[in-house]
């Protein structure tokens, strides 16, 4: 519901708590915060405000609370699934201004930072004592702590060192209510429920971080970075379930279809080999005995699978080239088209050659190229569709292509988001993943924290009628029985 | 194996409509833990069964009135084991037990928690509604981590019908070694020793003797024990489970058994009584007679906070959670549980 206040009565009430600077309301000034980096979707705020302490957050959250406005918080802007995209009549939070480190404890190995904090920054600030932060998302070098709790971020090092959710150890809380929730802390566990798991991945929608004590593991003392490649991605998907049959949990593992493989070398020349039809990076850490027995255990399982090529980059510089082609696989597929729309689903591995076979039918049905970047290790695929939106409707076929692909991964046992979240990007295959009593615990829940839906509204959990409506959509095989009608 | 589904819905659904208060239970072997509770009784001890084991993915399905020894040696025969090492407290322990009470052994020191080898939870609400969450792979960010809220919530959100765990590999090789040391040096050592990348999976300290288990290769573990120093015991496998159940000397006493958890480089802890550490210092076991408010306001001081785990002498048996924590709780039981039936007063008095 649009709150009855007027912007520029809004505008005066956040002058008296904010410094005038840290309140945008031009449209030149918030344009820059019109979209996340799922640019499809664009939407201007009401206003920008820009906090630089938790007394200005909780003097926003009041005035917020009292006139009814929607607030997204937002960190650095790098989701990849619209989840900090404004609302119309809200105001945009940046947190980017709440950036400092606020402890390194060394003995107890957690830092204690503010939500926008930069992901790579806590690594920086805790390698001087032999420490890292694990989760590693692709922005990892733009994209906030705050950010990463909101989504549950993932990335490359994962399927080892696990999640954001497996690495907070605590988190200060601002609820709607302007109350302070302090859950976790540096010991271990917790009294009570785990709310802290609640939290993590919960889009921003249940409350604000203000605070986050992570977890900083050991620096691993050394890692060797192997090459594989393949003439048949199945053996590449046998592979990937042969290193870890035997006992093997690489720090990363990834695979690169031809067309990704292709486009890399034109970008960027990591010399990849370019006869494979699929290739697979593997990187292994750990203690340097360990490490040795893995990267022989991993040689022999590799070839094995019948590789035609394996490589074990000799030094640092060697595993940087073959890292390199994998980092730049977005960039490399983006020069091949004007436009790309990567999706983010999660299978068990077994499923991964009926699934890359669907896809590659699914591409010629929508007549539009499907490049795949898999974190193999994992199960956590990145379909990449090529399309240009200047070509009328083009978008919309990417975007049913990447939906098509979505329920694939559902329906065999997987799900729509491994680490991207789901944002108002994927919010129709929300409904194909969860069942209405599903779909109504999780609106309950939020209502238990947010009853008046202020806290990133329209986000992550679509609403019932939208179900209801797509469901009419699939007993009709995929044509829309009411095109005209308003989705929300 | 029998899926009892049908049999507990209904039953559960009854209760619904009749505002019958329920405790849940399967293998009875924690009765100790968590407050005492009056009321009739929903067995899910025949609901068993391993529904999908998929060594090569690294997880496993079973049914929540699965025995733990069972799905242990389904994927010890895989050579694989469950990361967070849960205690049994006997052998009709099951799967929905331990992650009701969300309670892990040893090896949390590094392989995580219970709940962080949670990848999926079937439940029934309080209403009879069966509703799932998560999955079985491990990457799964759609929708609010309802799976993972269950762990530790002793049954008060939801009835655990099954659940899909995240497996690791065996280690091929586990050895321990002790050392004889003071308490400050041990902490010291512990926490030194957690910032190098050793393989250490799990310690121990006793008042006197240090143990540290190695799980690794042979050859790490052979590089590890020259660079710790001290004796190899031959005791390794026994030694780790007397801890993890409780059998070993220190924990057979009348009195009452606190669980504190604390940051893992406490240095000083003014609890009277006898006491033990696991996780590097993080977890420490204490047995004393002082009051639970002494202790508490103790615990309190460093960071941490006190559960009694054993010795009926205060109705608060888990540590009071604040004032807007309790408030959300209290919303979230009437979220998934609206008739207040499942396991009422099992955590806390309001839940």
């Amino acid at each position: 519901m649009p709150s009855s206040i007027s912007t520029a009565d809004l505008v005066k009430q956040f002058y008296k708590v904010l410094p005038k600077n840290a309140v945008l309301d031009k449209d030149e000034q918030l344009k820059p915060y019109e979209c996340d980096a799922l640019t499809a979707y664009r939407q201007l705020p009401r206003l920008a405000l820009l906090p630089s302490n938790i007394e200005e957050i909780q003097a926003i959250v009041k005035i917020c609370k009292e006139y009814k406005i929607p607030i997204v918080a937002r960190g650095a802007g790098t989701s990849l699934s619209g989840g900090a995209l404004p609302h119309a009549d809200g105001i945009l939070l940046n947190l980017a201004k709440l950036n400092k480190v606020i402890e390194i404890d060394t003995n107890n190995r957690t830092a204690t930072v503010q939500p926008g904090v930069r992901n790579l920054a806590i690594s920086e600030a805790a390698k001087p004592h032999g420490l890292y932060y694990a989760p590693d998302p692709s922005s990892q070098i733009a994209c906030t702590i705050g950010g990463n709790i909101a989504e549950n971020s993932g990335g490359i090092h994962c399927l080892k060192y696990g999640l954001t959710i497996h690495n907070i150890l605590a988190l200060k809380i601002l609820t709607i209510e302007g109350e302070i929730l302090e859950l976790g802390g540096k010991n271990l566990d917790s009294s009570g429920f785990d709310l802290l798991a609640l939290m993590i991945g919960s889009e921003g929608m249940l409350g604000i971080t203000l605070e986050a004590t992570v977890k900083l593991l050991p620096d691993p003392h050394d890692k060797k970075v192997l090459l594989a490649a393949f003439d048949q991605i199945q053996k590449a998907g046998d592979a990937v379930n042969g290193i870890i049959s035997n006992g093997v949990i690489p720090a990363g593992l990834e695979m690169l279809d031809q067309l990704t493989i292709q486009a890399t070398e034109m970008y960027c020349s990591p010399g990849y080999p370019s006869n494979a039809a699929a290739i697979l990076i593997c990187e292994l850490d750990g203690f340097d005995e360990e490490l040795e027995t893995q990267v022989q255990l991993v040689k022999k399982i590799l070839s094995e699978h019948q590789a035609i090529e394996v490589r074990v980059a000799k030094d640092k510089q060697e595993e940087e080239l073959l890292w390199l082609g994998r980092k730049a696989s977005f960039p490399a597929l983006g020069n091949l088209t004007p436009d790309y729309y990567c999706m983010d689903g999660t299978i068990p591995r077994k499923h991964l050659a009926h699934v890359l076979e669907s896809i590659s039918k699914l591409s010629a049905k929508y007549g539009l190229r499907v490049a795949n970047v898999f974190h193999a290790g994992d199960g956590n695929l990145h379909p990449v569709i090529l399309y240009d939106a200047n070509v009328l409707g083009e978008l919309e076929t990417a975007e049913k292509l990447g939906g098509d692909i979505l329920e694939l991964c559902v329906k065999v046992g997987g799900t729509i988001t491994g680490e991207h979240g789901v944002g108002v990007e994927k919010l129709n295959q929300m409904c194909v993943q969860f069942s209405e009593a599903e779909l109504s615990t999780f609106h309950a829940i939020k209502a238990a924290f947010d009853e008046e839906e202020l806290l990133n509204p329209g986000k992550a959990i679509p609403t019932l009628h939208r179900c209801a409506e797509l469901g009419a959509m699939h007993v009709h095989h995929g044509k829309l029985p009411h095109p005209n009608l308003p989705r929300f | 194996m029998s899926d009892c589904s049908h049999e507990i819905t209904f039953k559960l659904q009854d209760a619904f409509q009749k505002k019958q208060p329920l405790q849940i239970k399967a293998g009875n072997t924690k009765p100790f833990y968590g407050r005492e509770i009056k009321a009739e009784t929903l067995s899910l001890a025949s609901h068993t069964g391993i529904i999908e084991y998929e060594p090569s993915e690294l997880y496993i399905t079973a049914r929540s009135g699965t025995s733990l020894l069972e799905i242990e040696q389904a994927v010890a025969n895989q050579n694989q084991i469950l990361p967070c090492e849960p205690p049994h407290f006997g052998t009709a322990a099951t799967l929905g037990g331990m992650v009701a009470c969300g309670l892990a052994g040893p090896r949390r020191v590094n392989a995580g928690n219970v709940r962080d080898c949670i990848l999926g939870t079937e439940i029934l609400n309080g209403k009879g509604e069966l509703l799932r969450f998560g999955g079985k792979v491990m990457k799964n960010v759609a929708g609010y981590d309802v799976s993972r809220l269950m762990c530790g919530a002793l049954g008060t959100l939801g009835v655990l019908m099954s659940v899909s765990l995240r497996l690791q590999p065996k280690p091929s090789c586990e050895q321990t070694i002790t050392l004889t040391i003071d308490k400050e040096t041990a902490i010291n050592k512990m926490n030194q020793w957690a910032n190098t990348p050793m393989p250490i999976s799990a310690t121990y300290y006793d008042g006197s003797e240090l143990y540290v288990r190695l799980s690794s290769s042979a050859s790490a573990v052979e590089a590890c024990k020259k660079e710790i120093g001290g004796n190899q015991t031959e005791e390794n496998e026994i030694f780790w489970t007397n801890i993890k159940e409780q059998t070993h000397d220190f924990f057979s006493s009348d009195m009452p058994l606190w669980r504190i958890s604390v940051p893992p480089n406490t240095q000083t802890l003014n609890i009277p009584g006898v006491n033990v550490m696991e996780w590097n210092g993080a977890l420490r076991w204490y047995k004393s007679d002082a009051d639970e408010n002494t202790i508490r306001s103790e615990v309190e001081r460093v960071g941490g906070h006190a559960n009694l785990f054993k010795g009926n002498i205060t109705d608060q048996v888990f540590h009071p959670i604040p004032g807007p924590s309790m408030k959300l709780h209290k919303k979230l039981k009437l979220v998934l549980d609206p008739a207040g039936i499942l396991n009422p007063g099992k955590m806390f008095a309001e839940l």
